[in-house]
């Protein structure tokens, strides 16, 4: 407006709202919420990142040695490296080390005997040089004197530096690289099969007329409820080496990419089917009248009206199936066999050989096609909102025989993969021995006869199930109302929008291995959390952080905007308005919030596998430390527990809901 | 009557009857707002308003949208936050004060009643925290929801009250801590119109009964000219007049005004000396001081064009032709009913391309048989031919 810039502000100073009570209690949770992401979250991220470049190397010219003869004359002062020169003790590409590398001093001795006589003398040349005696840390240009039996436990420390090494190694080497291939492989082909199944289901379900809808429904949110691993050894009862159809797979092996991308289908199936079906839920009855008065035939009608209506919701189901794919560790582990994919490859490089370092590299690289996915995903989604709002009549199917049989079909196959998966599971659990002895016994449910943690993981994974679901829906909600009822404090507020985002991109693998560079840190204050229930509780909180959010800004965005101000002119406090209005309105949401994160952390692996203890070991660790040791059917049989507990807290879930809901949203019956 | 009308000049309230113009002059400012600036950015949304409301005054704050009324009523809520300027509430400087310690109930156009709490909890929600003790809150609100003509709904929930009747909550909830000051933003413009007209009138009961000081914010100049004691005309973030409804109404300081409230013809126009011309036409006009030549723009309201019958010029004509010299003789053009009157489109040789609108009324249609393609005599009369400045 050109009248706006004629007239000059006059010079002053922008006045400020004095702070009252409300506004600093608001600003100090927002402030704690924020912190709380910082450190869950943004910190760990970080310091991983900086791991990953980070390489270690042995500098030999930093050290200086001086050498006595027997009678105690010292000799001139050397440096490892010149020593180093003369004898090529220590060859240059073994110089290269991890964090934790140590180098012997007396390496650069070879005449050394730790009864001689003979006395040595260390220093740094630079104040960073760093050397261990026994257990201890030594540092500095200082001479430092030992007799030969002391310096015999004298290691020189490596030093840090800066660089693309890491990432250099990690290219050069086939079998490490080609795990991208693998994982990016593995996920397009499930997207692939997902999605088409998941689409004919949601198909189904949203434009047919056939029976059983409820039950189609309630049997494909099945998978939800169970941690990854099991579809992987169920497969493994079927069509493993003595897998009850083996014969089937005519000498294909269900170990590798067929078994993943089966399992990955099973698990992967619920997220995509719900996501196609709400997009087919807001079609427009009125696009399919005007396609049938222009005579369209249904081929034409479906490829014209139906699949550009639902293309943002398959775009998006895409997205998310091959992030979730991609991201999973626990069904690669127990069925990959030798094929190697991205999530395990970090596992292995942590677990196994304990290079941190190259475990980063790997993070970083799973992080990018996450983050790809999910800025595509929600682009989509933004975009699928604007359809929704438009108003529409929702479409109406008409009986057809021929159709709704198909229907029936296509869903009753699906219904039968995924039964036939968690019914081969319940088998294998109650099985006495696979495929010898069919009878049936509860042995394999005697947990605490196996590794793995017994039943007291269980019962780990319950308090953390609880504690996550209590602590994170208050955390998430009360975040949520502080981004979306606060007024001002406008780059504070998208700086927290978009730190509650972030989860949603960052694959378990990556958090838990983040978690342990930073927590497991001593000089970090926060390092006493590590190995305890807290670190797992905060880990799972902040890994399952977005799709809370994300419900509870919906819920909020529906309550008026005024609420605030209007209590604030009646002189009110914000936490009894909170309390008596926001948080009621809100309950179905809230509710909603902790049963997600209940379930989740009942069935999550990834992110916790690297920071359980001795005495936090969960079930769905349990299961994978089992099947790992070869105990498979007790494995099925602690997946079926979290199965049951996960449909039981379903129930409890719906109970309270009725009996909370009944009492607490009266209003909403006009 | 005489009227000042000089162009862009303040007025005396020469229209406000004696008793209002002695309460309205005694009062002291209750609210007073003084350079109060808004900038989002580059654009200011307010720009160097000031402004005194004396106590117990029903003000309108009127404009199109994006005028700047409701960020003037957020600023003097502490809602969004002046960037420079005071404003002094009962003598308290509130500049910077948040919400809570200002002393104002409020009432927005959604309403916002607590969906889940019952009306009398709603009306409850800010007597509570106060050390009253429970009985007299009953009471209260028992009274409250008689005062807005809603006894025995108390148990109902929002959702199971019409429109108007929650807007009558919401009023009863604002009022129900006493606060001296009352902010309506647009209260009824979610209403249907029956129902509007109807809420329109008990509000201004409710308030004059109340004595409290209520500033309201609305689009609707019917609504501004029926319930305001003073509208204070808002455009571009500026303060186009404030006045009472009628002298906004006859006197609109600036083109803006004239043509924002109620209708008015405007005709591209050179000015005289004591007049204007336009059309193949000079008039005598309300006095304005433009200098002879300049270009401006000659407004009248449809309603004020006076219909004479044949013989308006004739020698012997009835003296109800207040200036001869502004007479013109027209040709009827679409005639359209719109119930209480006829809007008649009227052409001349002397108006040359130009269209006068006019009002007249049924009974003037009928004295004077007026029809489509009929001759006619019309009179601009004098004082109410109106100069501003611009051109067209």
């Amino acid at each position: 407006m050109a009248m706006a810039i004629d007239t000059p502000l006059p010079a002053g100073r922008t006045l400020k709202l004095a702070l009252d009570k409300d506004e600093a209690i608001k600003r100090g949770l927002m402030i704690v919420i924020a912190l709380y992401l910082l450190v869950a979250l943004a910190a760990p991220l970080y310091v991983m990142l900086s791991k990953s470049f980070s390489t270690y190397s042995f500098d030999l010219a930093k050290f200086e040695f001086q050498v006595s003869d027997s009678a105690g004359n010292w000799g001139d002062p050397v440096t490892a490296a010149a020593l180093n020169g003369e004898l090529n003790a220590i060859p240059e590409e073994k110089l290269g080390t991890n964090s934790d590398g140590r180098l012997q001093a007396t390496s650069f001795f070879p005449e050394f005997s730790f009864r001689s006589p003979v006395k040595y003398k260390i220093r740094g040349t630079t104040p960073d040089a760093t050397y261990l005696v026994g257990l201890q840390l030594h540092s500095g240009t200082e001479w430092q004197e030992f007799d030969s039996n002391a310096f015999r436990r004298v290691m020189l420390r490596p030093s840090r530096a800066i660089g693309l090494e890491n990432y250099a190694t990690y290219f050069s080497t086939p079998t490490l690289f080609r795990s991208i291939e693998n994982s990016v492989f593995i996920a397009v082909i499930s997207t692939i099969v997902t999605v088409g199944l998941a689409f004919g289901f949601a198909y189904a379900l949203n434009r047919s007329c056939m029976r059983f809808k409820d039950a189609f429904k309630l049997v494909a949110m099945v998978p939800i409820l169970v941690p990854s691993l099991l579809p992987g050894i169920a497969l493994i009862y079927l069509f493993g080496n003595q897998g009850l159809f083996k014969d089937v797979l005519m000498g294909a092996s269900i170990y590798g990419p067929l078994g993943i991308v089966v399992g990955s289908v099973f698990f992967a199936f619920p997220h995509a089917m719900i996501i196609i079906s709400t997009a087919l839920a807001i079609s427009d009855q009125r696009h399919y009248e005007a396609a049938a008065s222009l005579r369209a035939s249904r081929w034409r009608t479906f490829w014209t009206v139906t699949i550009p209506g639902a293309r943002y919701g398959l775009i998006s189901a895409a997205f998310v199936v091959f992030t979730l794919v991609i991201t999973d560790f626990g069904l690669p582990k127990v069925i990959g066999g030798q094929y190697n994919v991205l999530a395990v490859d970090i596992y292995k490089q942590v677990i196994g050989q304990q290079n941190f370092e190259m475990g980063a590299v790997v993070s970083v690289i799973l992080l990018i096609p996450a983050i790809a996915a999910f800025v595509v995903d929600r682009m989509v989604t933004k975009k699928q909102v604007a359809l929704l709002s438009a108003r529409s009549v929702p479409y109406q199917p008409k009986p057809n025989r021929g159709f709704d049989a198909l229907c029936l079909a296509w869903c009753a196959l699906i219904a039968v993969f995924i039964i036939g998966i968690m019914v081969t599971s319940q088998f294998a659990a109650l099985v006495k021995l696979w495929p010898y002895d069919l009878s049936l016994s509860l042995k394999h449910f005697a947990f605490d006869r196996m590794d793995g943690g017994g039943w007291g993981s269980y019962y780990n994974s319950i308090r953390l199930a609880a504690l996550t679901a209590i602590i994170g829906t208050a955390i998430i909600f009360v975040g949520a109302y502080m981004v979306e009822k606060t007024e001002g404090f406008r780059s504070g507020r998208s700086a927290f929008q978009f730190l509650a985002m972030l989860p949603m991109a960052v694959p378990g693998m990556v958090l838990g291995l983040a978690y342990i560079f930073f927590f497991n840190d001593p000089a970090n204050p926060l390092h006493a959390i590590y190995g305890t229930m807290t670190i797992l509780v905060v880990c799972t909180i902040t890994h399952f952080y977005t799709v809370g959010h994300l419900t509870a800004l919906t819920a909020l965005k529906q309550i008026d905007q005024e609420f605030e101000p209007v209590a604030a002119s009646l002189k009110q406090p914000l936490y009894k308005l909170f309390a008596r209005v926001t948080v009621p309105v809100c309950l179905p949401a809230i509710l909603d919030i902790s049963i997600y994160l209940f379930v989740n952390a009942m069935t999550t692996v990834s992110a916790v596998v690297f920071l359980y203890s001795k005495d936090t070991a969960l079930a769905s660790v349990a299961v994978l430390n089992m099947d790992d040791a070869g105990d498979v059917a007790p494995a099925a049989a602690m997946a079926m527990m979290i199965f049951y507990t996960n449909i039981a807290a379903r129930l409890i879930h719906l109970l309270l809901s009725k009996v909370l809901i009944a009492r607490t949203q009266a209003w909403r019956a006009r | 009557m005489r009227h000042e009308t000089l162009a862009g000049q303040p007025r005396l309230p020469t229209e406000v009857s004696a008793m209002n113009a002695a309460s309205l002059n005694v009062k002291p400012a209750y609210l007073n707002i003084s350079n109060v600036w808004k900038a989002f950015g580059e654009f200011h949304a307010l720009k160097d308003i000031s402004l005194d409301i004396r106590e117990g005054e029903f003000v309108c704050f009127l404009g199109p949208s994006g005028c700047g009324k409701t960020t003037l009523l957020r600023a003097i809520a502490g809602l969004d936050l002046q960037t420079r300027g005071s404003i002094h509430q009962g003598g308290r400087d509130v500049s910077t004060l948040p919400p809570s310690k200002r002393d104002y109930g409020i009432v927005f156009q959604s309403y916002a009643l607590f969906p889940n709490l019952t009306i009398a909890k709603n009306i409850a929600f800010g007597l509570e925290n106060t050390k009253r003790p429970r009985a007299e809150i009953a009471s209260r609100v028992t009274e409250l929801l008689k005062l807005v003509g809603l006894p025995d709904q108390g148990n109902k929930y929002p959702a199971q009250l019409s429109g108007g009747q929650q807007q009558r909550i919401a009023l009863a909830r604002a009022i129900a801590i006493s606060p001296g000051l009352l902010l309506l933003d647009e209260p009824l413009s979610a209403l249907d119109a029956k129902v509007r007209t109807h809420l329109r009138h008990e509000i201004k009961e409710l308030q004059r009964k109340l004595g409290v000081t209520t500033i309201m914010v609305t689009h609707d100049q019917e609504e501004a000219l029926s319930m305001a004691d003073r509208i204070v005309v808002m455009n571009h973030g500026v303060i186009e007049q404030i006045g009472t409804p009628t002298e906004i109404y006859r006197h609109p300081a600036t083109l803006f005004v004239a043509d924002f409230i109620g209708e008015a013809n405007k005709f591209a126009a050179n000015a005289d000396k004591g007049g204007v011309s336009f059309g193949a036409k000079a008039f005598r006009s309300a006095p304005h001081q433009f200098g002879p030549g300049t270009p401006v723009i000659a407004a009248i309201r449809p309603e004020d064009v006076i219909p004479h019958g044949p013989g308006a010029r004739s020698p012997g004509a009835p003296d109800i032709v207040q200036q001869p010299e502004n007479l013109l003789d027209v040709t009827i053009g679409e005639m359209e009913f719109l119930g209480s009157f006829w809007r008649t489109r009227l052409r001349g040789k002397e108006l040359g391309d130009e269209t006068l609108i006019a009002d007249f009324s049924i009974n003037a249609a009928r004295r004077l048989s007026l029809a489509e393609g009929g001759a006619l005599t019309v009179e601009l009369p004098e004082d109410r031919l109106l100069v501003f400045p611009g051109r067209a």
